[in-house]
């Protein structure tokens, strides 16, 4: 019998455990996935909960609901992979022997990468949300809060879903406004990035909106520390903004088990072909999700995308064939923007978010780079979709790869 | 896109003086293009210069953080070094492309 490990049961892992079931001979290949929590979080979601929007219970379901019947699944840590030798060690010993291994370990937030961040007013003044603690934590202090300073400060780059602190910002401009004390609350974004986004076009109509909602960028603040004393962010260049609430994302790294299996960079991102998703140092262990190193967003959409891709190549690899599917980096994420309302980015490696509709050329529905009712409700939907079509390994009605069709040029 | 001699060297730029072609690059042109804006180019300038080049040729992503962590000098000595813009300089006067963060 031939073996297929999978470690991590999260989006990625979850989505190839469903794909792979369905076309592996039973006879022939054994699948094991592997995941520490029984828990699976709907992440997406965390984003609502401070603002009261979702609560915990909207957001976690058993992981177990997701696996499918034929697919071994086993909860512990994982120690590391002894890839020389096609092996993973388990917590407490345990240890699988592989052909192809995947590895979807995701990222996670390190607070304590950043001196004085997880000190004594971590959660108390100081949020994350990319944890379900640090969301209901922040939905807990905004109950009672009055109003003052609210800083969203991204710490270090790449950190996963780009878009997820410009809409925390977006949201809690209308939270405050529909509960009558907007005129106390005082909004800034600070962002290692010279802007809002990165991409020329985005920048632009997001700064707009930004400005629109009176919200203040504080851009090239690359933080080397939080003073908990006088409640200041301090950066490498010695500036300062000072906070009554700071709202943060921690430095994003891969998992240590990555880095206790020698097959990290220095963020304990695994080294992985962009196009092909294969590791770039074993031809038998591929790559997908937030764990990888490809130059896109960390988002459930690229890792649905990428995971078709991945799926084609891992059947060639089996049959001894060449690795022929490319990825592109397609990515598409919706950004609440409040009021009931959204935008929407659909970009690539090589091509920019540009404006236009979506996924179908001039009927939409979807506004690209729009600020549209519409667009809200497509992220109202991702959930469903997201627990029901994507986890699932089920095809959307959208290619993998992204298409210049429906995309207005701008120069 | 323009032509600009540097270091009696006519290369190719772009709009924001970044090299077009990492080839064309050499000690002196970065000595000149720091200059510009007012930075004297030391040994310890080079080593992170030479860093650079050789991360980017290796296709590596570059952060501060990286260039922080690879022995010549820590994240403050970076801002020292560079001041105001530390990737964003030193990778221009390394000759390569401005590092572009990943969306
Ligand atoms: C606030 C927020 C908002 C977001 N919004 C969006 C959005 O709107 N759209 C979008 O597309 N994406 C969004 N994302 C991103 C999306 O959730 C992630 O990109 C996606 O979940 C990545 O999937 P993954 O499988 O790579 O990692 P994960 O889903 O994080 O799964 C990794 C799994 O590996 C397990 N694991 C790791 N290490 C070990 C170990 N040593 N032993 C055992 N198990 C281990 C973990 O327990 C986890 O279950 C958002 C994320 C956040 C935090």
């Amino acid at each position: 019998m031939k073996k297929l490990v999978i470690l991590g049961a999260g989006t990625a892992g979850t989505m190839m455990a469903n794909k792979l079931r369905g076309a592996l001979d039973r006879e022939e290949w054994s699948i094991t996935i592997v995941d520490q929590f029984k828990t699976h979080y709907y992440q997406p979601g965390f984003l609502f909960i401070p603002f009261g929007i979702y609560n915990s219970h909207d957001v976690i379901k058993p992981k177990s609901d997701f696996i499918p019947t034929g697919v071994n699944m086993i909860y512990s840590a994982i120690d590391r992979v002894e890839a020389e030798s096609n092996k993973v060690h388990l917590e407490g010993g345990k240890i699988l022997n592989y052909d192809y291994l995947i590895i979807a370990t995701g990222t996670k937030t390190f607070p304590d990468e950043t001196p004085g961040l997880q000190d004594k007013l971590w959660h108390k003044e100081i949020f994350d949300f990319y944890t379900i603690e640090g969301a209901c934590a922040l939905q807990r202090f905004f109950k009672g809060w009055e109003g003052g300073k609210l800083v969203m400060a991204i710490t270090e780059l790449p950190y996963k879903c780009p878009v997820a602190p410009l809409e925390f910002v977006f949201l809690a401009d209308a939270y405050f406004t529909q509960i009558g004390i907007r005129d106390k609350v005082d909004i800034s974004y600070v962002t290692p990035m010279p802007g809002a986004f990165t991409k020329p076009v985005a920048t632009k109509m997001l700064s707009e909106l930004l400005a629109e909602k009176n919200i203040t960028v504080i851009p090239d603040f690359y933080i080397e520390r939080v003073d908990n004393d006088s409640k200041k962010l301090i950066s490498y260049d010695e500036r300062e903004v000072e906070f009554d609430v700071l709202t943060v994302v921690p430095v994003n790294m891969g998992d240590e088990m990555i880095e206790r299996s020698g097959l990290g960079d220095d963020m304990n991102f695994v080294p992985t072909d962009k196009e092909t998703l294969q590791s770039k140092k074993h031809e038998n262990i591929f790559v997908l999700g937030d764990a990888s190193n490809i130059p896109t967003s960390k988002a459930g959409s690229v890792a649905h995308f990428a995971a078709e891709i991945l799926f084609e190549n891992l059947m060639s690899a089996i049959e001894g064939r060449p690795l022929h599917a490319k990825f592109d980096g397609h990515a598409n994420c919706y950004i609440e923007t409040g009021f009931g309302k959204g935008a929407l980015i659909d970009f690539n490696y090589d091509t920019e978010p540009l404006p236009g509709t979506f996924p179908l050329p001039g009927l939409g529905p979807f506004g690209l780079l729009e600020n549209t009712k519409i667009n809200h409700y497509g992220k109202v939907m991702f959930r469903w979709i997201y627990w029901h079509i994507l986890l699932k390994g089920k095809e959307l009605p959208v290619e993998p790869l992204m298409t210049m069709a429906g995309k207005k040029k701008v120069n | 896109m323009a032509e600009k001699t540097l270091a009696g060297k006519t290369v190719e730029v772009n709009d924001e003086g970044y090299l077009l072609n990492r080839d064309d690059w050499d000690k002196d042109l970065a000595a000149e293009m720091a200059k510009e804006d007012g930075i004297e180019l030391t040994d310890k300038h080079y080593e992170v210069l030479e860093y650079l080049r050789e991360k980017e040729a290796a296709g590596e992503s570059l952060t501060i953080r990286k260039v922080g962590k690879s022995g010549i000098t820590d994240i403050k000595g970076l801002y020292q070094l560079f001041p105001g813009g530390p990737l964003k300089l030193s990778s221009k006067y390394a000759g390569i492309a401005k590092p572009a963060s990943c969306v």
